[in-house]
């Protein structure tokens, strides 16, 4: 009796299973292959279900000819963009990275014209229009400076979903932590990649070119 | 320097020279002055290739057991107060040593720091206790990783020039260096990449 019982349990303890992972299986196929997948639209283009980067931003244009004007995102619409966050005080990533901006620039020709690429200083307070613009002419001429308020940059940190952080130093001065990737947004304003710090030439020239016939 | 660089300009024949063979018009004193400038001429470019890596490798500095491989740094664009210097280290001793600090002709502090780029993210520390060289050890100081940081730098890095500093050693004590201003976004090792 007490055997019959449990076999009986057994035997719904492994039909429970099954179920159980028949569920699993097709709720994956549902979510991967299935209708309900994201990721790639109709047409296997265009990828969706990016995550959102790149998003409203308000903030003051440091070239010289537009002397302190606020601009938003709307302001680059309709052209292909690069989009990339440093300070001035920084040795290493930041000159490094406009400066391969720029021999990527040439190295595109005038098929690049179209292209703008913004430098978002993370550090408004030491960056003031007169030092970005001063920093700026060592790069393309195509590279604009943007800074603006403490909370007018974080809130464009957070749109692209980069990364900020002041980090004291023991002289009572600091240093800032930041992403150091390049954003790739398309003339529609939506996020299309990144280069990487890392990267080497050919991939982040096949990149930009990626980018411009967009 | 195992050759030295006239003997090694002296032996080299420029290629050419047997392939253009006067013509019988000239006359045999012609033939030598010819040939005593072609000679000229390969001894000049052979003692430049003899001299540029020459320069590079003397392109060094030692103070005690401590030896510094060619201090270098990137040009820097306008206005800006920092810059990176690089270094090799190398400790020939038997006992450990530790780079502790320095000074630049150019600016008005010296630190030194550590630098990583992971997962996207540019992260920059400073070093309180110094970079350490262990004993019969070496430690290359380049971008991506260690480096001294030039702080308010009072004027801009020009390609080509030479910077003077020194830098203090725990142990060794203090030495004179001189870093070489190469071009901005420069990888340092010939033909190798920034990163």
């Amino acid at each position: 009796m007490n055997m019959l019982k449990l076999i009986r349990y057994g035997a719904w303890a492994i039909v429970a299973a099954i179920v159980f992972v028949a569920g699993a299986l097709a709720l994956g196929w549902w979510q991967v292959d299935g209708p309900g997948r994201v990721g790639v639209s109709a047409g296997g283009m265009e990828i969706k279900g990016l995550p959102q980067i790149g998003g409203p931003f308000t903030l003051i244009d440091h070239r010289v000819d537009h002397r302190g004007k606020t601009v938003t995102e709307r302001d680059f619409l309709g052209r292909p963009t690069l989009v990339f966050f440093g300070f001035t005080h920084c040795p290493e990533v930041c000159p490094t990275t406009l400066f391969e901006i720029t021999t990527r620039l040439q190295k595109l020709g005038a098929g690049a014209d179209s292209l703008q690429v913004l430098f978002i200083t993370t550090d408004p307070e030491r960056d003031t229009p007169e030092q970005m613009a001063l920093y700026l002419q060592s790069f393309d001429p195509r590279i604009i400076g943007l800074s603006g308020t403490r909370e007018q940059v974080d809130a464009a940190v957070l749109a692209y979903k980069a990364y900020a952080k002041r980090i004291p130093t023991e002289d009572g001065g600091y240093t800032m932590d930041h992403t150091a990737s390049v954003f790739l947004m398309d003339r529609n304003g939506r996020f299309a990649g990144l280069i990487d710090y890392h990267e080497q030439e050919a991939p982040a020239l096949a990149k930009m070119r990626r980018l411009l016939a967009r | 320097m195992t050759r030295h660089p006239l003997a090694a300009g002296l032996m080299a024949s420029h290629p050419l020279d047997r392939l253009n063979t006067p013509s019988p018009a000239i006359s045999g004193t012609d033939v030598i002055a010819r040939v005593n400038r072609r000679t000229g001429l390969s001894l000049l470019a052979t003692l430049i290739t003899i001299a540029l890596p020459g320069a590079a490798n003397a392109h060094d500095f030692s103070i005690g057991d401590i030896r510094i491989g060619h201090p270098w740094t990137r040009a820097t664009p306008g206005g800006a107060k920092v810059a990176g210097g690089y270094i090799t280290i190398e400790n020939t001793g038997a006992k450990p040593d530790r780079l502790i600090g320095g000074t630049m002709e150019v600016a008005s502090r010296v630190e030194l720091h550590e630098m990583s780029v992971t997962d996207g993210i540019m992260r920059m520390r400073e070093l309180p206790a110094g970079v350490s060289v262990p004993a019969g050890g070496r430690v290359e100081m380049k971008p991506g990783g260690y480096h001294i940081m030039f702080l308010d730098l009072r004027r801009p890095l020009k390609q080509g020039e030479k910077v003077t500093g020194t830098l203090v050693f725990e142990n060794a004590g203090r030495v004179d260096i001189e870093f070489q201003v190469d071009a901005m976004g420069s990888p340092g090792v010939p033909g190798g990449h920034p990163h």
